[in-house]
């Protein structure tokens, strides 16, 4: 790595503010949201620079995020570039809209300040929010930090609005842990981020307009019709895997700053033993690793970013050679008796060249509660066990043990 | 691979929405009294289907189409369309 490069002004955000950075230098031109714990204070920037006057979008406040979606599935349908950000049960009441905006390809900008899903009641943290709408059709890229998220928000708008992609994208962090947590931000200069969007203004894509009027959501009778949308719908999602990368590497080009595309590799090319994680609590891991690695373990970590659609060639070839994984789980998947991560990553164990790496699940964080190092060395630790082959136990729910 | 659409996701043009002849879900048709038709294009713009064309003097729905809503003759100002069950 060269010397860091500091481009524009430097200050101190939380993630929400982080991110009302990243919508704001996109140049947004609705934005519709209602407010929910933890996201309310990226509207309240978002509202203080239009106060200021500095951003120049229509900004509706509806009467819920139902109607808060539905508002932007016209902005987009009629050319706009849109952005909403919500939560929990806010991301609930709109599921319908939810499933609308994906299925008629349109390039939404989503922001989830993820939430545990009630009930149990709890305004904690969580990502089983986020994790449960995987199969709505949008793309999900999870962020560690208030830069990454800023950054990510700026790359979420050229990965959506790429003419090859055309799907909404929702950009997730955790709540309270980087929504509320302040962190050094570096802001790119406008201009630089209008340079990096450019290449989408002489990109065309379908819109309600007078002069060629067009009808969406089309009826699709027959059966093959919907058949050939969902067919591009999947293949516009696989193609999404690579453009994220691309889009990543010319992000690095431009600012300096590079995450990885669709996965972060963290010293795991020589590992024996491989820990995933997905949100924030990848720095911590990061820190835990650098001390095992002092200590001698050959250890490293894959963190998912991109969790829909899965990258599951990256996956394949970080985790390929391993002797055993190690996957953190911020959420539980019902009927399978473990977070969404391991089973995700079991479906991969059969393109994983012989033999298999073993795998084990940790649930951690649950309920807004810490993934402390202490938690991500018992990890390492029982992975390494399970790896030398000492007796292990698939699933551990970390708090209860 | 064979694609019937020539568009990434579920949009078309106006006309071949048209495509299901939804006027056999009808129990009630719209009949337009020829010489009251004053052409205002109130029932053009209104039908939520679409079906009704206009005929050189006149505005009427194309049967193949038309669902029976009576919305074209709820909103006619000059009383020019009458709706009548199908068995009549």
């Amino acid at each position: 790595m060269g010397e860091t490069r500091v481009k524009g002004q430097v200050k101190v955000l939380d993630g929400n503010r982080a991110a009302a950075w990243g919508v704001f230098l996109s140049r947004p031109d609705v934005v519709a949201s209602f407010p929910i714990t933890p996201q309310t204070p990226l509207l309240e920037a978002l509202y203080r620079f239009k106060g200021d006057g500095l951003l120049d979008a229509e900004m509706a406040e509806p009467e819920g995020e139902n109607s808060a979606l539905s508002i932007l599935i016209g902005a987009s349908a009629a050319g706009g570039r849109t952005f909403t950000a919500t939560s929990s049960q806010g991301l609930s009441f709109m599921y319908d809209a939810y499933l609308f905006t994906s299925g008629n390809r349109l390039p939404i900008v989503m922001v989830i300040a993820m939430r545990e899903q009630v009930g149990p009641h709890g305004v904690v943290a969580g990502q089983q929010d986020a994790v449960l709408v995987k199969d709505g059709g949008w793309i999900q890229i999870y962020t560690e930090s208030c830069q990454e998220i800023l950054d990510s928000i700026i790359m979420a708008y050229r990965l959506a609005e790429d003419p090859e992609i055309l799907l909404p994208v929702n950009v997730c962090y955790e709540g309270f842990y980087l929504s509320y947590h302040s962190q050094r931000v570096e802001i790119p200069e406008q201009e630089d981020v209008d340079r990096f969007l450019s290449p989408l203004q002489n990109s065309r894509r379908l819109k309600l307009c007078l002069e060629e009027p067009m009808t969406f959501s089309s009826y699709t009778i027959p059966g093959e019709l919907y058949t050939e949308y969902r067919f591009k719908h999947c293949a516009a999602h696989q193609r999404a895997k690579g453009k994220l990368d691309q889009i990543d590497r010319e992000f690095s080009i431009m600012f300096g700053r590079s995450y990885g595309g669709q996965i972060e590799e963290y010293e795991t090319s020589d590992a024996d033993v491989v820990i995933v994680t997905m949100g924030c609590s990848s720095g911590t891991a990061k820190g835990v690793i650098d001390k095992k690695r002092a200590e001698g373990l050959k250890v490293g970590l894959v963190k998912i970013r991109m969790f829909r659609p899965c990258p599951n060639e990256r996956l394949v070839k970080a985790l390929s050679g391993k002797k055993a994984i190690g996957v953190i789980d911020r959420s539980v998947c019902f009927g399978w008796n473990c977070g969404h991560n391991f089973v995700e990553l079991k479906a991969l164990l059969s393109d994983i060249q012989a033999p298999a790496p073993l795998m084990l699940d940790f649930i951690a964080g649950l309920g807004g509660s810490d993934i402390t190092s202490q938690h991500v060395e018992r990890v390492i630790d029982a992975t390494f066990a399970a790896a030398q082959g000492k007796p292990y136990q698939t699933v551990t729910w970390l708090s209860l043990e | 691979m064979q694609f019937r659409s020539k568009f990434e996701g579920p949009w078309a043009t106006p006309e071949p929405m048209l495509v299901i002849k939804t006027g056999a879900w009808r129990f009630q048709r719209p009949v337009t009294k020829v010489g009251k038709c004053r052409q205002c294009g109130w029932c053009y713009i209104f039908c939520p289907t679409g079906c009704i064309e206009e005929k050189g003097t006149y505005f009427s729905a194309n049967l193949d189409f038309c669902k029976g809503c009576g919305i074209c003759a709820k909103i006619c100002p000059g009383n020019a369309i009458k709706i009548i069950r199908e068995e009549e």
